[in-house]
């Protein structure tokens, strides 16, 4: 079975059959804002995982997505085609920003994408007459019970929420695993082991990071339209430094090396704080702790582990 | 006139902090080859212990140390704990364990003190002193005079000290470093107690004049980052006059520009240092080694 047919098996099933768990519609709601974290971890994936950077503004990304969404109704574009314009401004933007710094190692790139997500914090804080500045802004909200009710089924509008991010993730999935298996993919995987090896094998080592970035960038900006039309709310916080370390700490936590470990991180770090008031209350000391102990203990995150306890049952 | 010296003056006082933030990380690179990202937070736990003490009394003589003090044993932590453990570990993961140790540490002070703004009285009080019709503040005088004491021990002890010649072997060629019989982990621990200390002293003196809150940290290593960047990577004199220049950059931007972005300066800087000169005033650029 290719990676691609399997991840698109997997992916399904799981959200399928997640639902059976779910005692309440309340239970919907946690699912959804799971899945959008999924969608920002997974492009995250693309970036650290196969490519080997950090970025700590991708919060800035999920913005540009979320206020396309909010913003642009008001101009006459439909909300549903906001998600498209936001995604072509957050790659616009990736592409103009990661140029320059990409040439430049680790570091820099760390320091420049939290500066990056501050300038955006700042703008949208700032801007109030475009944003609403701090309190935030109302987004246009869209019927989502109307694919459904096409089909004759009559559904509340948090489970029709989830079936359709369920799709986004499934999409989102599946077009990563078969980047990983794509030439593209490889280079990225070339370029994650050694710059200087991948240039010398005629890899555009410059153009692969960039491209991984802007990939990265419409991921997170997807799931901030996504989050925008299911909140019908946006603040500035969508840009917040911590938000970006949430996406990072998924990442790490769940496995940056594989698309499943998008899944996993998110899941746990989305729900925990939902279900754990005490998680809640501490969560930038439990977000610090999870990152030194994954990458002190299990550098790869919980993915690989759980993949190979699984193998070793089989045996 | 007035005007422009009101401006130079609280230039010159942000950026002999940022000065000292970009030091500190100075100190840890050229140590470990490592950006540590919970510089600003060492700057946060000095400023925050101190209010908290005099607050409940405690005068600024003892407060001040017990705040460095403080600051020095969560670095020797962090390096113990989470440095050490990760050795020879990719670049990305060890950003991604500073990282951690920011928002842990930033975390760690919002429930040992609490989410308020703090601030304390000037060392010599808050009576400003009239220079060419404008104001400086004598806590300025602390700052700027506290920077340049740091930067000239540090000099001296990284030049004319055994353990500071310790860590400029151990950053050259750390394999080296041991076959000449350098206790290497010990000499990054130092690096990391030393650079806490300096982060913290900033902190203390810096807090009377730019307030402080558990999450302050961030924002203090984006603009010291920035000044080491601009003023080259690994050199303390760049770092000194980085951070001088991303104050003075910032007092223009919030005088003539606008104050809503003074912070967004920094950010400005470090790209335009990618762009145009990314090895600074005062670097090299690295050529890496295969």
């Amino acid at each position: 079975m290719s990676p691609v047919l399997r991840a698109f098996l997997i992916i399904s099933a799981l959200l399928l059959l997640a639902p059976l768990l779910f005692p309440s519609v309340y239970y919907y709601r946690i699912g959804v804002l799971v899945l959008i974290n999924t969608l920002s971890v997974t492009g995250m994936v693309v970036l650290l995982g196969y490519v080997g950077l950090v970025s700590l503004g991708h919060a800035g990304f999920f913005a540009i997505g979320a206020y396309a969404t909010a913003v642009l109704p008001a101009y006459g574009i439909p909300p549903i085609l906001t998600i498209l314009v936001g995604a072509i401004g957050a790659a616009l933007v990736a592409a103009f920003i990661g140029k320059p710094i990409l040439r430049l190692k680790g570091h820099y790139l760390a320091i420049a994408t939290l500066g990056f997500g501050m300038l955006v914090w700042m703008v949208l804080s700032k801007e109030a007459w475009l944003t609403g500045g701090p309190d935030g802004m109302v987004v246009e909200s869209i019927d989502v019970k109307a694919p459904f009710e096409l089909l004759g089924i009559k559904i509340k509008t948090a489970i029709a929420w989830y079936w359709i991010c369920a799709v986004a993730v499934v999409i989102g999935i599946v077009l990563a695993t078969n980047l990983a298996n794509s030439p593209a993919g490889r280079a990225m995987r070339a370029v994650h082991e050694s710059d200087v090896a991948a240039a010398s094998l005629g890899i555009d080592v410059a153009r692969t990071k960039l491209t991984a970035f802007i990939i990265s960038a419409v991921y997170a900006s997807v799931a901030g339209s996504l989050l925008a039309l299911f909140n019908r709310y946006v603040t500035p916080d969508t840009a917040d430094f911590l938000h970006s370390i949430e996406i990072m700490t998924m990442t790490v936590l769940g496995g940056a090396s594989s698309v499943y470990g998008a899944l996993i991180g998110a899941l746990i770090l989305t729900s925990l704080p939902q279900m754990l008031t005490v998680f809640a209350e501490y969560e930038n000391m439990m977000f610090g702790a999870i990152m030194i102990l994954t990458m002190v203990l299990m550098r790869q995150g919980l993915a690989p582990a759980i993949a190979q306890l699984f193998s070793r049952g089989r045996k | 006139m007035s005007e422009f010296v009101q401006f130079c003056f609280s230039g010159l006082t942000v950026g002999a902090i940022y000065a000292s933030v970009a030091l500190g990380f100075t100190l840890i690179y050229n140590a470990s080859g490592v950006i540590n990202f919970s510089q600003g937070e060492f700057v946060v736990i000095g400023g925050m212990t101190t209010a908290v003490l005099i607050a409940s009394g405690v005068p600024i003589w003892l407060a001040a140390p017990i705040a460095i003090i403080a600051a020095v044993i969560a670095g020797m932590t962090l390096y113990k704990l989470a440095i050490e453990p990760a050795r020879g570990a990719p670049l990305v993961t060890l950003i991604i364990i500073t990282i951690g140790a920011s928002i842990f540490l930033r975390g760690l002070m919002q429930t040992v003190f609490d989410k308020q703004i703090h601030r304390y009285e000037g060392f010599s009080g808050e009576q400003s002193i009239a220079i060419f019709g404008a104001a400086l503040l004598p806590q300025s005088i602390w700052i700027l005079g506290g920077s340049l004491v740091v930067f000239v021990l540090l000099v001296w002890f990284l030049s004319r000290t055994k353990a500071g010649n310790a860590i400029r072997a151990t950053s050259s060629d750390i394999l080296a470093a041991k076959l000449a019989g350098i206790n290497t982990n010990s000499t990054m621990m130092l690096a990391f107690a030393l650079s806490a200390a300096t982060g913290a002293l900033a902190g203390v003196l810096a807090t009377p004049v730019t307030f402080t809150s558990y999450d302050a940290g961030v924002l203090m290593a984006l603009k010291g980052f920035a000044a080491m960047m601009l003023g080259g990577v690994g050199s303390p004199a760049g770092a000194l006059i980085g951070g001088i220049l991303i104050g003075l950059i910032e007092a223009f931007t919030a005088g003539y520009i606008s104050s809503d972005y003074k912070d967004a300066a920094a950010f400005l800087v470090i790209f335009l240092v990618l762009f145009f000169m990314p090895g600074g005033l005062f670097g090299m650029v690295r050529v890496e080694r295969v």
